[in-house]
């Protein structure tokens, strides 16, 4: 599945980075601390997260995840964005809470 | 200059995890009894035990910094230093206006009360000190800075709550005048093993929340007077 057919499916909203939306998925990660994603989350997984700091960008990028998606409709911060854009990292966002957007992503990815 | 002994980082009973034996009276006389010059009290979000300390200490001879643990968006503890009553007072607005208003439960948390230097108590914080405010870090820094204060993320390299375990690693460009590392920690291995942190000054301080942990780590600083003007020069001159 790609990050487009994902944000369609679970009606996401495109925050940043447009372009990673062909990318593949290959699972998930749910976690705000940033160290244990840092040591913890796999290529190609979809992070799902409340932070909005700029090193969630970088983390994606070093971690080359497919996807970041910000939970309870928080905004990332404007010089998140512009990193997002720069690392081409494709920032969603939903108004679901991390457990029910884990639980719906879960359902698409393994029915 | 005076090479002055200093613990900046000392929790009084107000916190809600400081221990009941973090007076003012008590925290003065372990700070003494352990050689230190200088201290800095410290509580989670709140300044409000800082001018009753500061009133000891003048008595006792000993030099005092006022600050808070901030607690920041991201759950980084971050300390913040100030120069006077006024900025103190500054700072604390800043608290009071963007701490979540979560009641405290004492039972489970303990009780955030200041007192006098008779330990009578003057007053109870409402709302629970150790949730975050609602201010990221980079923010944080900027208003701390704004009030001429001194911004330094608290106990870096420790697994809750910490620069390193909340933000991966330490933002480019983050505005900080020193990083701290808790008394766990070696400086000297720390810095060989993170040689991109060498920018940086380090620290090391107590996080004292009992009194016999006050002075169990120390940073000494060569100052021309001891107080917060002296840490700033040494903090923010050149570094090497």
């Amino acid at each position: 599945m790609t990050v487009k057919e994902m944000a369609a499916a679970l009606q996401l909203r495109v925050l940043a980075g447009e372009e990673g939306l062909e990318k593949q998925i290959a699972g998930g990660y749910t976690s705000d601390l940033l160290s244990d994603v840092m040591g913890y989350a796999d290529a190609g997984m979809v992070w799902i997260t409340l932070q909005t700091h700029k090193n969630i960008i970088a983390i994606a990028s070093l971690k080359e995840l497919s996807a970041v998606v910000l939970v309870k409709g928080f905004e990332p911060d404007a010089d998140t964005v512009a990193l997002a854009i720069q690392e081409q990292i494709t920032l969603l966002g939903t108004t679901e809470q991390a457990f029910e957007f884990s639980g719906r992503l879960y359902r698409l990815l393994y029915p | 200059m005076i090479c002055a002994k200093a613990d900046l980082h000392i929790h009084t009973f107000l916190s809600p995890c400081g221990n009941i034996g973090m007076t003012p009276l008590n925290i003065v006389a372990q700070a003494k009894a352990k050689g230190l010059q200088l201290i800095a009290v410290t509580d989670h979000n709140s300044t409000l035990q800082g001018p009753v300390v500061r009133q000891v200490c003048e008595r006792e001879g000993i030099a005092v910094i006022y600050g808070a643990e901030i607690t920041t968006r991201e759950e980084v503890h971050c300390l913040a230093y100030v120069g006077s009553e006024e900025q103190r007072v500054e700072l604390q607005h800043y608290l009071e206006k963007h701490l979540p208003h979560v009641p405290n439960n004492p039972d489970i948390f303990g009780y955030q009360l200041w007192v006098d230097e008779h330990e009578q108590v003057l007053g109870e914080a409402p709302y629970l000190l150790i949730s975050a405010i609602d201010q990221g870090i980079e923010q944080v820094a900027a208003f701390v800075h704004s009030i001429e204060g001194l911004f330094v993320p608290a106990h870096i390299e420790r697994s809750r709550n910490s620069l390193l375990s909340q933000l991966g690693f330490v933002p480019p460009g983050l505005p900080a005048d020193a990083l701290e590392l808790s008394r766990y920690t070696n400086p000297v291995d720390f810095c060989s093993k993170n040689a991109t942190l060498k920018k940086y000054r380090i620290i090391q301080s107590s996080d004292a929340h009992f009194p016999g942990d006050i002075g169990t780590a120390a940073t000494s600083f060569l100052m021309e007077k001891t107080g917060f003007a002296g840490l700033k020069t040494a903090l923010t001159s050149t570094h090497e």
